[in-house]
């Protein structure tokens, strides 16, 4: 239990209450990420209302195997995730550092298919510009869309690495008691991005492969 | 230059806008007159230590105030939005007959072309008592044409046309300049607009360079960029017909109807790929970079006379 | 006169929270929300000079009609940085992050807001986008205005564009976790007894006004992401080339900076609030329709945003329900300024510096917020749009009613944050300079605006010389103004009087502990079991004539 009174932070009085604190104030930075987020699908929407065809034809140049590993990967990575913040909400302190440690892994493993695609899309010239070998114009829309929805979700993806790393060498080392809400938080924030890429994999992979 | 080449009411609109502005002048004196006399007349009576009566509150205050005052808010309110959309509505139909004038906004000047061809720059002749329309489209950034004496502004947009109507009621020279800014001479990218009674601005249309008219020239533009190439009947490349083609509904490949406006006109020359006319191949050219704006106004002049003959030679 | 209480403090630990610690260290670690709050402080007051010596040079560059000091270049970096500054490291920061940091646990009879990490975190973001801001102005500056409209900045404009949009982008999530912190606080610590309704109305703005920063600022972020990737990666999303729109930008940057106008004014209501019925001792007539008046401003301002885009290209249908909109926006503020001069009414007025600016935000918001009708109907905005006569309404608002209401605030919680008071004689002249200097300066524009003068203009037709000559005057009456508390404040702190808990006999939880505070707040946290305002019981009027309250919020106070 003295593990659990660590966990404890100013000006909390409760456990219960830091952890009630910390969910709602992760739900709310979610709502504002919701609205980053939405203000990129919004102009998508629009032009993909404008340019059907262009969407369509670009959208094809996706990468499906590529997108549905990553959907494999970052899906399990939330099990996996899930997992860590359960057993380390219960004080199991080994699981969940197998558990963030398999969290880890897979975001990596995300990010690396996802060099891959990358590197792959600029060898086939997908990247807007004078060489770029689609037709009409409008293409160039969808993989401008591409390249900063991809981006902007990668970086949350990486920023929200960073902080699972630093949060299980934290577990590990016995500075941070495995009952502390930072891990209910993160594992709000891991979802979060996940569901992101659940909405970006149709709109980027799925259209016009029907 | 005075104050009254952007102060004077050119146009029955101008005097509109105009009433409607003096009405709330008058009614934001009024109210800021009433609210700052409550507060002077409250901080003098009843300042710390004066011998106003105070004492308990009378009853009806609270509720029936508060709620007293929210109403006639919302229906002063609601009054105003109502006078000012029923002006703007007579507004938004643009006028039959009009005549029709381009604009060309371009860093950092405005080019002014009127229907036979006559070329202005950074001025605009329009005959006084006479809808006149302006057809705009800027050539790079988003400028905006503002005529202060007739109480109008619109931005200009590239790659869109945007449109501008009036009936100008008083002659003379008004001011004209660009209200959005668009870079380092924004403040500089100034001009007039003259209006003259209609006999003289038909003797200063005829007094031009002699120009041919913007369809005459249209036509020889139609054949000079090879477009009767393929669209004439004589053809033995199949492309639509483009006689009378303005104005009219045209079927597309993918199912949906359109209406062959300026603008539907204007993509189909520069991203023909964009809607495909049900039954026709996607063959033909862009003309991006080879048609100028000045050109394309032409362009659609001439689509838009009904003088395209079946069969013309290319 | 005041009535200055003298306590004698113990002297055995620090006495409160500025004794905590002297060194720089302390200051750049701390997490005790009235460091932070004076941090920031510390960082917009430099903010607001920078925007205030741009616009100086402005001003009297327009003195002359045809640029006499200046190329067209130097002088539209110069009105740019005038507008990002201020909007964004100073206005919208400006009364959350000092008096809302400081004040908001107090009270709501807190020791600390609910993250407090998080918060010093939020004052680094602030720093880091400053950061950016600057080295784009050293670097030469940016010229696209404050709106960075596309495509002249995404494809034309020759200046700094992506290091200051950086700067706005980062400081934007400055704002957001400010808002989460308040949002959380006020939900999740509010002390025993103080239930919504009994919340002050300095803590219904500011939670109001973070629920805002919440939900608009992410738009801004995207919206300046999105130029700053087709500027630096030459991605075409507003490239009306390739199809682009650039009125998508337009839509997203509104859909942002119309809320945070409200971001601007919903503080600055509530520190007003908290002056009028202090100063008139006074309860705050119609404390509920007070707060849904400040709801219903935060959720119908979000639906308003096309009435700055009357004549972007639009639908004339789409702008006659912005029309409509735009006038209900304008009940709810119409309301509070009722109610402000409602709580005039019977009560014991003293005219101290905080009062006066409070006065004077009420009669230039009055005026300013009529403005707004003028520019709601679409025939009158579509004539004064983009000319002097919207420079005047917004800046009646956020000039001659934020940082009036802002210099209220500082005078008010002044001796709560130092423990000394200022020179009520200087003050009161500030106080009356600012609003003379002010109306000098902007009545003018309202006049050459709606004759024809545009904004952002450089040079301009002689005709209307004489209205900047006056407004440049107004303008060096305001410098004046707004120099003299950068004088005797910080004189105050080694000659001011020293005071007690409560100089003003104000009711708020903030008034019932030492001024300076302590570190945690409170030595106990009180229990809340009163109404606010209680500057008399209820149903009579103010007559007494002391300081003291009628009842504080705290049972035992």
């Amino acid at each position: 239990m003295s593990e659990a009174s660590h966990a404890l932070n100013d000006p909390w009085s409760t456990l219960a209450r830091q952890r009630a604190a910390m969910s709602f104030g992760v739900w709310l930075f979610l709502a504002s990420e919701v609205l980053f987020f939405g203000g990129a699908l919004l102009g998508y929407t629009i032009y993909r209302d404008l340019y059907p065809d262009a969407f369509r034809l670009a959208a094809r140049e996706t990468d499906i195997v590529y997108g549905t590993l990553n959907t494999a990967i970052l899906l399990t990575s939330s099990l996996t995730m899930f997992v860590a913040e359960r057993s380390a909400h219960e004080g199991f302190r080994r699981t969940s550092l197998w558990c963030l440690a398999a969290t880890l892994a897979l975001g990596s493993a995300f990010l690396v298919v996802k060099g891959f695609e990358y590197y792959d899309d600029i060898a086939k010239g997908l990247f807007p510009g004078p060489a770029f070998p689609l037709q009409p114009a409008q293409t160039q829309i969808f993989w401008a869309f591409y390249w900063v929805m991809t981006g902007v979700h990668a970086i949350h993806l990486i920023l929200g690495l960073g902080i699972l790393a630093a949060m299980t060498v934290l577990l590990y080392r016995r500075a941070l008691p495995p009952q502390s809400p930072s891990f209910q938080g993160l594992a709000l924030y891991w979802h979060f991005v996940d569901s992101v890429w659940v909405v970006l994999l149709p709109l980027l992979y799925l259209i016009g492969r029907a | 230059m005075n104050l009254s080449d952007f102060t004077a009411e050119a146009s029955s609109h101008a005097a509109a806008v105009d009433r409607l502005f003096y009405v709330l002048v008058g009614l934001s004196i009024f109210i800021s007159l009433a609210v700052f006399a409550l507060v002077l007349l409250f901080s003098l009576r009843y300042r710390r230590g004066s011998r106003a009566k105070r004492g308990p509150m009378p009853k009806f205050i609270q509720r029936e105030v508060e709620i007293g005052w929210t109403c006639a808010t919302f229906v002063l309110f609601l009054f105003i939005f109502w006078w000012a959309a029923a002006s703007q509505l007579s507004a938004l139909t643009p006028p039959k007959n009009a005549l029709e004038i381009s604009v060309v906004a371009k860093q950092w000047m405005w080019k002014v072309e009127q229907p036979n061809g006559v070329r202005e720059i950074n001025e605009i002749h329009v005959p006084a008592d006479k809808p006149v329309r302006l057809s705009m489209i800027s050539q790079d950034v988003i400028h905006s044409l503002f005529l202060p004496a007739l109480r109008i502004k619109q931005d200009v947009l590239p790659q869109r046309y945007t449109y501008l109507w009036f009936t100008a009621r008083k002659t003379g020279t008004f001011h004209l300049t660009c209200a959005e800014f668009c870079g380092t001479e924004h403040s500089r990218m100034a001009g007039r607009i003259v209006v003259l009674p209609p006999a003289d601005y038909a003797r200063w249309i005829e007094a031009q360079p002699e120009k041919l008219g913007l369809a005459r020239e249209g036509e020889a533009l139609y054949r000079s960029l090879g477009c009767s190439g393929c669209h004439a009947t004589a053809s033995t490349v199949h492309a639509p017909d483009l006689n009378g083609v303005f104005g009219r509904s045209v079927h597309l490949a993918d199912g949906r109807t359109v209406t062959a406006d300026e603008a539907y006109l204007r993509d189909s020359i520069l991203l023909p790929g964009r809607d495909i006319v049900a039954g026709y191949e996607p063959v033909m050219p862009s003309y991006r970079g080879i048609v100028s704006e000045e050109q394309m106004i032409r362009l659609l002049a001439y689509l838009k006379s009904s003088s395209i003959k079946q069969g013309a030679e290319p | 006169m005041t009535d200055i209480l003298l306590d004698s403090l113990p002297p055995a630990k620090p006495a409160n929270y500025l004794e905590e610690g002297h060194t720089l260290a302390s200051w750049l670690t701390t997490t005790d929300h009235k460091r932070i709050g004076i941090l920031y402080a510390l960082s917009i007051t430099a903010f607001f000079f920078i925007g205030g010596i741009a616009i100086g040079i402005v001003r009297l560059e327009l003195i002359t009609p045809h640029g006499a000091l200046l190329s067209d270049d130097q002088y539209n970096r110069l009105f740019t940085l005038h507008g990002i500054v201020m909007v964004w490291f100073f206005l919208v920061p400006s009364i959350p992050t000092t008096f809302g940091n400081f004040l908001l646990p107090l009270m709501i009879g807190a020791r600390e807001v609910a993250f407090p990490r998080l918060n010093l975190f939020s004052w680094y973001l602030f720093v880091a986008g400053a950061v950016f801001t600057v080295y784009s102005v050293i670097a030469g500056g940016v010229d696209t205005g404050w709106t960075f409209y596309t495509p002249f900045s995404t494809l034309f404009s020759n200046s700094h564009v992506i290091a200051a949009a950086a700067g706005v982008f980062v400081a934007g999530f400055s704002s957001i976790a400010t808002g989460v912190n308040f949002i959380t606080t006020t939900h999740m610590l509010r002390a025993p007894g103080m239930t919504w309704f009994r919340l002050p109305l300095m803590v219904w703005a500011l939670y109001t006004t973070s629920i805002v920063m919440v939900l608009a600022t992410p738009v801004l972020a995207m919206s300046l992401l999105l130029i700053m990737a087709e500027r630096f990666l030459g991605v075409p999303i507003f490239n009306p080339n390739n199809g682009g729109d650039p009125l998508l930008f337009q839509h997203l940057f509104w859909f942002y900076s119309h809320p945070a106008v409200y971001i601007m004014v919903l503080p600055a209501m509530g520190v007003v609030s908290e002056i009028f019925t202090c100063f008139a001792r006074r309860r705050v007539f119609g404390y509920s329709a007070m707060v849904y008046a400040l709801l219903g401003i935060g959720v119908v301002g979000f639906l308003v945003w096309g009435h700055h885009m009357f004549v972007a290209g639009q639908s004339p249908y789409a702008n006659l329900v912005f029309s409509f909109l735009s006038f209900m926006v304008a009940v709810p503020s119409a309301i509070k300024v009722f109610n402000w001069t409602a709580t005039l009414y019977r009560g014991q007025i003293s005219f101290e510096a905080p009062m006066l600016y409070a006065m004077s935000f009420l009669g230039l918001f009055t005026i300013g917020g009529l403005t707004g009708l003028f520019l709601a109907s679409v025939p009158i905005d579509i004539h004064v749009t983009d000319t002097y006569f919207v420079v005047a309404h917004f800046h009646f608002i956020m000039v001659g009613g934020t940082v009036s209401a802002y210099f209220a605030g500082l005078h008010f919680w002044w001796p709560k944050i130092t423990g000394r008071m200022y020179h009520e004689s200087w003050a009161r002249f500030s106080a009356v300079t600012t609003f003379v200097g002010f109306m000098v300066t902007f009545m003018p524009q309202f006049i050459m605006g709606y004759a024809g003068m545009p904004r952002r203009y450089h040079v301009y037709p002689e005709v209307f010389q004489i209205y900047h000559v006056i407004s440049s005057a107004g303008a060096l009456i305001l410098s004046v103004a707004y120099l003299f508390p950068l004088f005797y404040l910080p004189w105050s702190l080694r000659h001011g009087d020293r005071v007690g808990k409560n100089p003003w006999g104000a009711t708020g939880l903030e008034w019932t502990t030492p001024s300076p505070p302590p570190k945690d707040n409170f030595p106990r946290i009180p229990r809340v079991d009163v109404e606010p305002y209680a500057y008399h019981p209820v149903g009579q009027s103010a007559d007494t004539e002391g300081r003291e309250p009628h009842r504080p919020q705290r049972e035992d106070a």
